[in-house]
């Protein structure tokens, strides 16, 4: 069982570092679907059952594929995107190390991360999931029903054609361009 | 019940909406029809009062009326609330009664002045103010009465703004009065500390509780704060300059009404007082030294308002000579009978004046009675009145005092009388100066409209028979006002006068002789002979003196106004050009500076920007760490 | 099977699960300081949402309360709708500045 995790973790950090990588955005998005398919498999042996369902469902099934619509559509498919510059590239990797570090630091000292319940082989199955979801949690529920409506409502919003301007924004005269223009990249 | 709380609030309520109608009606409003609305406004309050009068109990003692929560925080509660009692009925009496016939005269009076609605709007203004501060049930309503009255009486004193004298009394009447203020603010300060209340009732109720330094300091604050009100020594320069306004203004604000508030403060915490001696002995020499210093000034001046100021602020000196002794009815008579012909006086000086078309120098007056005999007849009267001829208001109530200080102390009781003799000396030369001998002025004398001389009429026989409020027992009489007042302040029962009938009769026969010598050396000086004074230049060095007011205004001068002009420039050209200014640019010149280095930060570049908030969130969770 | 999760729970010590979603987490803010196209920032975004998924459903395993499930699927929820609406605005970016670079935003300072 031991060895199940080690997999599935090797699997995760190999693809999550991949999709920070990688030159195209088809193969990060790629790598990602792998890295939460892998991240289901902890779901599993973690015996939460309804959740790595709805994982795959949502965020493979959905989500991901959003993301390789939108780079279909915006063909967006080219590894143009130059690199940054080296003293960026340096922070960055300090930054997450940093704090992974501190995070490190946190659970050596002072947190408390020991289990403190007995083992309830029934937590996660989708029966003590869906009681508590709709017991507890109902109103939440209903209520993030609304959230999607909204989303829903923004995103034809933002994502329709605007009649009256059609020329990219860095075009348009008028604009001020003080300190830095936008087409300077 | 509520028919009394209902007329209560109509009391107040009627002035203040006439001085908002007439102030938003003023420029369509003609001086007649405006004037007879604020006389109207007035004279419904004068009767609502009267049938409250009616309607009093004294046994049920004092009524408090409370109109709505003002201040209600957590341990304050400080409403707004009137209280009727006998105390606050009396001075109701007094600001409507006089305060309606003074509107009226002000009909005549003011009807070619084309700011005649403003005036009466101010005027209508003031009475309200006035009735808040007699009838509010806590220190802090009568603050507002208080601070009310100041103010229109800084407009009215002004009320010619555009001479340039009168605005700069009108800015010492108030100054002088914020400075008396700053006394009432700190003492209700105070009171608040020690009790955590400010009504009249509780305070009065609770006063024993407070430490005897509290106490007097209370006292001394509320006395100083009377001063300024009141004119009385050291703040009683304001008094004789407030002559600049209006002649009704210096008969209602500045003789019957607002100058005695300091009396009415006193008396309403006579509680207060009567728990700290030396207080009241401030009082007691304050109020003598002023009625003295007041009295010879009143000698030598040549305005027919100056010297009638000068008297009401010895006057007031006589109330508050009373009040140091304890003897908080007999001031209160003596504000009454004040009020009456006091108010004549300045009223029927200011016929004097209408008639000769703006004329105050008594020196080019003289021989008016036959011309305007109404105004004559009634400046006679109230001059007799206030001289203290027998049977006069002015006799009954002065006489009162004396007798008071006569069994206080022998001292203030042989100054009071020197004061009183010296009253009836200059009183009596304006009246022989300005209606007797020949005319010694061009303008053309005319008797006043009716407006004008009905108000004297009326305030002619109150000065008469107003004696008879609080007739003595040896003339038959049984103090009838002494106990009307003993329901509001409890200290008045103990005011006895405890000489026999003998010493009373004696000590009446001394005054009237005094005074009847006083007359007849008045009349050889001034009918006989008609002496003027000259030019203050040509007189020996003691009249001089009292001729330029003891120059108090030059010794406050030379005692305030210079240091505070030297500290005032020094701290402008050290403080403020060296110190203040260099600072204040150097701190915005700083913050440009920083912005300067800072705002470079603020580069725009997104993934910048996230990584600023990658190590935020970085150095947070390490001092989080750190810290425990 | 259910033996052998009930095993696996009870042979992986749950530091493991904690550090695996740190590390995941770390990757994730890598890679949005790191990179500039904006779908790959996204990407990034959903990775650190996923490994506070992670944790959430570690210790809600450990702790045998099925609450911090509910949570891990209200989670999803937000970032459904997140994804939507940062995947319309990167729609917007292209269309009015025909770039996804995050540094062409820098319209952000005066």
């Amino acid at each position: 069982m031991l060895a199940f995790f080690y997999l599935f973790a090797a699997i995760s950090i190999i693809s999550a570092l991949i999709v920070v990588s990688a030159r195209s955005p088809i193969n990060s998005v790629i790598a990602l679907v792998v890295c939460f398919l892998s991240i289901a498999g902890h779901y599993i042996l973690l015996n939460a059952q309804f959740l790595a369902m709805v994982h795959i469902i949502v965020y493979t099934g959905a989500i991901m594929v959003l993301f390789l619509f939108v780079i279909m559509l915006l063909n967006l498919n080219k590894a143009t995107e130059p690199m940054k510059t080296l003293g960026t590239r340096v922070a960055a990797v300090l930054a997450g190390g940093l704090f992974f570090l501190t995070l490190m630091a946190a659970i050596r000292h002072g947190i408390n991360i020991t289990p403190a319940n007995e083992f309830d082989p029934g937590v996660g199955l989708v029966r003590s999931v869906g009681l508590s979801l709709f017991k507890e949690f109902l109103l939440p529920f209903e209520v993030s029903s609304v959230l999607f409506l909204s989303a829903m409502v923004g995103v034809v919003m933002l994502a329709k054609k605007e009649k009256t301007s059609p020329q990219p924004l860095s075009q348009v005269e008028g604009l001020p361009h003080d300190n830095a223009p936008l087409n300077k990249a | 019940m509520v028919m009394t709380d209902l007329l209560a609030v109509l009391v107040p309520a009627l002035p203040l909406a006439g001085a908002v109608l007439l102030s938003a009606l003023r420029r369509k409003l003609s001086a007649t029809v405006a004037g007879s609305i604020a006389t109207a406004l007035i004279a419904i309050s004068f009767v609502a009062t009267v049938i409250l009068f009616s309607g009093f109990d004294t046994e049920a003692g004092g009524r408090t009326v409370r109109i709505l929560d003002w201040l209600n925080i957590t341990g304050m509660d400080i409403p707004l609330a009137l209280r009727i009692d006998a105390l606050s009925l009396t001075m109701m009496l007094i600001v409507t009664g006089v305060g309606a016939l003074i509107h009226l005269y002000s009909i005549g009076y003011m009807h070619d002045d084309e700011r005649a609605p403003t005036f009466f709007a101010q005027l209508n203004l003031f009475s309200f103010a006035m009735l808040m501060l007699v009838m509010g049930s806590n220190f802090l309503v009568t603050f507002i009465g208080w601070e009310g009255v100041g103010l229109c009486s800084y407009l009215l004193i002004g009320f010619w703004y555009t001479k340039p004298d009168y605005n700069y009394a009108a800015r010492k009447a108030f100054v002088m009065n914020r400075i008396g203020d700053v006394g009432m603010v700190l003492a209700m300060a105070l009171l608040f500390h020690f009790l955590g209340t400010l009504e009249y009732a509780a305070v009065m109720e609770q006063a024993h509780s407070i430490p005897a330094w509290g106490l007097l300091a209370i006292t001394l604050l509320l006395f100083f704060g009377a001063t300024g009100k009141s004119a009385q020594i050291p703040l009683f320069t304001w008094l004789p300059d407030a002559m600049a306004g209006p002649t009704p203004v210096s008969a209602l604000i500045h003789a019957a009404t607002m100058v005695t508030a300091g009396v009415f403060l006193v008396v309403r915490s006579s509680v207060l007082f009567d728990l700290v001696p030396y207080t009241r002995d401030v009082i007691l020499w304050t109020g003598t030294a002023t009625a003295l210093l007041a009295a010879t000034i009143g000698l030598f001046q040549n305005d027919i308002k100056k010297v009638l100021a000068y008297s009401t602020v010895s006057q007031l000196g006589y109330m508050f000579a009373a009040l140091g002794m304890g003897a908080y009815s007999a001031a209160m008579f003596h504000v009454t009978t004040h009020a009456f012909f006091k108010a004549l006086l300045f009223l029927a000086a200011g016929s004097v004046i209408h008639a000769l078309g703006g004329e105050q120098d008594i020196r080019k007056m003289g021989g008016l009675k036959g011309s305007i005999k109404i105004t004559f007849v009634t400046f006679f009267i109230g001059t007799i009145a206030i001289s203290g001829l027998p049977l006069m208001s002015g006799f009954f109530s002065k006489d009162l005092i004396l007798a008071h200080a006569f069994q206080h102390s022998p001292v203030a009781f042989g100054l009071l009388v020197f004061g009183a003799v010296l009253t009836t000396f200059y009183m009596f030369r304006l009246l022989f100066l300005v209606f007797y001998g020949t005319y010694r002025g061009k303008a053309h004398a005319h008797e006043s409209p009716l407006t004008m001389t009905v108000p004297l009429m009326v305030l002619a026989v109150l000065s008469v028979v107003g004696g008879a409020l609080n007739l003595p027992h040896l003339f038959g009489g049984h103090e009838p006002m002494k106990h009307f007042l003993e329901s509001a302040a409890a200290a008045i029962r103990s005011e006895e006068i405890e000489l026999s009938a003998s010493t009373e009769w004696i000590l009446m026969g001394i005054t009237a002789v005094l005074v009847f010598t006083t007359i007849a050396f008045a009349y050889g000086r001034f009918v006989k002979r008609t002496t003027l004074e000259g030019d203050e230049a040509d007189m020996p060095l003691l009249k001089r003196l009292i001729a330029q007011r003891w120059r108090v205004d030059e010794l406050y001068a030379a005692l305030f106004e210079k240091p505070y002009g030297w500290l005032s420039e020094h701290f402008h050209s050290i403080g403020e050009l060296r110190i203040m200014v260099p600072l204040q640019n150097g701190v915005g010149e700083a913050a440009l500076r920083v912005g300067n280095v800072v705002r470079k930060l603020q580069t725009g570049n997104a993934s910048f920007h996230l990584l600023a908030m990658v190590a935020g969130i970085i150095l947070f969770l390490v001092i989080t760490l750190l810290s425990n | 099977m259910n033996e052998g999760i009930i095993t696996a729970i009870r042979v992986v010590p749950l530091e493991h699960y904690v550090i695996l979603s740190f590390l995941l987490f770390s990757i994730g803010i890598a890679g949005v300081v790191f990179r500039r196209n904006t779908i790959i920032i996204l990407m990034c975004l959903e990775l650190m949402f996923n490994s506070v998924n992670l944790l959430l459903t570690a210790f809600s395993a450990y702790h045998s309360d099925p609450r911090a499930q509910v949570f891990v699927f209200f989670i999803m929820l937000v970032a459904a709708a997140e994804v939507t609406v940062g995947l319309a605005i990167l729609v917007m970016m292209k269309r009015n500045v025909d770039s996804v670079d995050v540094n062409q935003l820098n319209r952000l300072k005066w």
